[in-house]
């Protein structure tokens, strides 16, 4: 049997089709390697441009472990810089968000641009004929955005990233049609979600539909909220491998049947005529019933950005068994009697008391706690192999939707990132 | 009593009852202590929010609160089963305002949860709104402005 470090240096041994060991959720030297070959090594959501929509507006966050600024420079690009003055490596800002065209550092009081340039070093005859050009604010040096999801990538090696983000671009492009003009906002501001679990068992969960019949059922018996027949065994919904580790719950075969416009949001154009006369005036009537049909997507872009349907998740690692879950209630541009409902429910679905995700967040915990015990030494992911196939449409492979077709594309991506 | 002594106390009887009868997990008592335009709040990032705007914890209207409590009444609320042992300490109680109908008063409050994961201590100051009522007093709104609710926090999966 191979020992847990044998998994860093050839992930071969631990990943087999349809089996994982359980030591990668829980060993240290695993999670450290993934640092540098998926958080560091690859493309990684990081934000919106709608959270800093001014010039010169910034946001606190994070790339792995490493803490960011994304700021909208005073020329209006996009900047990832990392939050450590380059003096003595003091926490360069402490504020989560907020306006400024340059940041001092409290310890000496070097000045820097949002755009991370050095502009000036306290009592400046001590640093006579010492150039200061290379001391500028490291940055991220690859940002790449897509309709204004700001992702990062710390290395030369990874692919541009519209080929990263491969058929996951055309997930985000359903998104955004939902919106009348077309954009998204993110503006509620977000919860964070701490849970005693690694972060894998929360990625794979997200388009996992075998669970919510089981995890769910407490609120599926006490509210008639119609979501539990769409994970049933006779759902014609999916689930779906785009690759690239991107996976998806494709429910528009579930909502295509029902036929009915806002049925994917539980509700009907009826409690929604302005949004509906917005998008009807946007999209032309038959084009916005066929969106409103549709409705948003349920899809995970590997390894932390999750858009559901309403919500929006970045995923956080933060230890080898800890991991934050920030959430917020996606809005649209221009819609605000959708945007309101789309808040209330995201704040009694989601989040540390959410009716949903405190359930799941229970399950990570007792994931966590049950790999402590170490036989059966692989955690077993076979569900509907024999009926997974290419897609006939929409790309990628799928399987219905109990099918644990997701997790397999996770891992087969991971073993390809980490082998 | 014309000192307030007596609104005082009553106003303490009832945030302390209230207080036992979740560790007690008597959620039907509990839930009948709220009035039909309820709203039991726990904001989100740093407390100072607008819930019609931003994130809550909980935001919840009377309908909302009563599936909450049927939700933990079904048995299948996976994240209380078993449910977490849980008491609320309640100090500083203040009397802000009396409006007749409605009175006003904050308190601050630790709360102590052990579940499977562990222990977990709560900090948070509490705003109420009372009301006077045939049936005696009953919470219209219940703040709970968390010490650390912009941080990262644990699941809170009963009533605090």
């Amino acid at each position: 049997m191979p020992t847990p470090i044998d998994a860093v240096n050839s992930a071969a041994g631990w990943i087999e089709d349809g089996r994982v060991h359980g030591a990668l959720y829980s060993d240290p030297a695993v999670f450290k390697a993934e640092l540098e070959r998926i958080w560091y090594g690859s493309w990684v959501y990081i934000g919106h441009t709608s959270e800093v929509p001014r010039p010169d507006d910034f946001v606190a966050k994070h790339l792995g472990l490493m803490p960011l600024l994304m700021v909208r420079t005073s020329t209006g690009a996009v900047r990832l810089l990392l939050n450590r003055c380059p003096h003595r490596g003091n926490e360069l800002c402490v504020s989560t968000r907020g306006n400024q065209r340059t940041f001092t550092c409290p310890y000496h009081a070097w000045k820097f641009s949002n755009d991370g340039e050095l502009l000036g070093r306290a009592f400046p005859d001590g640093y006579e004929g010492l150039d200061g050009g290379a001391l500028g604010l490291a940055q991220v040096p690859r940002v790449g955005i897509y309709k204004g999801f700001v992702f990062a990538c710390m290395s030369d090696d990874a692919p541009p990233l519209d080929v990263y983000l491969g058929a996951a671009t055309a997930a985000i492009d359903q998104l955004c049609r939902n919106s009348p003009c077309g954009e998204i906002e993110l503006t509620a501001g977000f919860l964070q979600h701490r849970t005693q679990a690694n972060w894998k068992f929360v990625l794979e969960n997200e388009c996992d539909g075998y669970h919510p019949a089981f995890v769910h059922s407490s609120i599926f018996s006490v509210s008639d909220s119609g979501i539990g027949k769409l994970y049933g065994p006779h759902s014609p919904a999916l689930s779906r491998d785009h690759g690239n580790g991107h996976t998806e719950i494709d429910l528009r075969p579930a909502f295509r049947e029902l036929d009915r416009p806002l049925a994917w949001f539980g509700t009907d154009e009826a409690r929604l005529p302005d949004y509906v006369s917005r998008m009807n005036q946007a999209y032309g009537v038959a084009q916005a019933r066929d969106i409103m049909i549709d409705g948003t997507p349920h899809i995970m872009i590997f390894p932390n950005l999750f858009i559901a349907e309403i919500q929006l998740f970045v995923i956080q690692p933060v230890a080898v068994d800890v991991t934050v879950q920030q959430v917020t209630a996606l809005q649209f541009k221009d819609a605000p009697d959708l945007n309101r409902r789309m808040l209330q429910q995201t704040v009694g679905s989601v989040g540390p008391a959410g009716l949903l995700l405190a359930d799941d967040t229970a399950m990570y915990e007792r994931n966590q706690r049950g790999l402590r015990a170490s036989q059966p030494a692989y955690l077993y992911l076979k569900r509907g192999v024999h009926r997974e196939r290419v897609a006939e449409e929409g790309g990628g492979r799928v399987g219905q939707v109990t099918d644990e077709v997701a997790s397999r594309g996770i891992w087969r991506h991971y073993q390809a990132l980490m082998g | 009593m014309n000192d307030g002594t007596g609104l005082r106390t009553a106003i303490e009887q009832f945030i302390f009852r209230e207080a036992r009868l979740l560790d007690c997990r008597d959620y039907a008592a509990w839930e009948a202590l709220w009035t039909d335009d309820a709203i039991y709040w726990i904001p989100g990032g740093d407390g100072d929010i607008d819930p019609e705007k931003s994130m809550s914890i909980i935001y919840d209207n009377r309908s909302r609160l009563g599936l909450r409590v049927r939700q933990l009444e079904s048995g299948r609320r996976h994240a209380q089963n078993p449910p977490s042992r849980v008491v609320h300490v309640i100090s500083n109680i203040e009397v802000l305002d009396d409006h007749g109908t409605e009175i006003t008063a904050v308190a601050s409050a630790l709360t102590y949860e052990s579940n499977l994961r562990g222990e977990t201590l709560w900090a948070s100051r509490n705003e109420y709104r009372i009301r006077r009522s045939e049936d005696g007093l009953r919470l219209v709104q219940k703040k709970v402005v968390l010490a650390n609710s912009d941080k990262p926090i644990f699941t809170l999966a009963f009533l605090i």
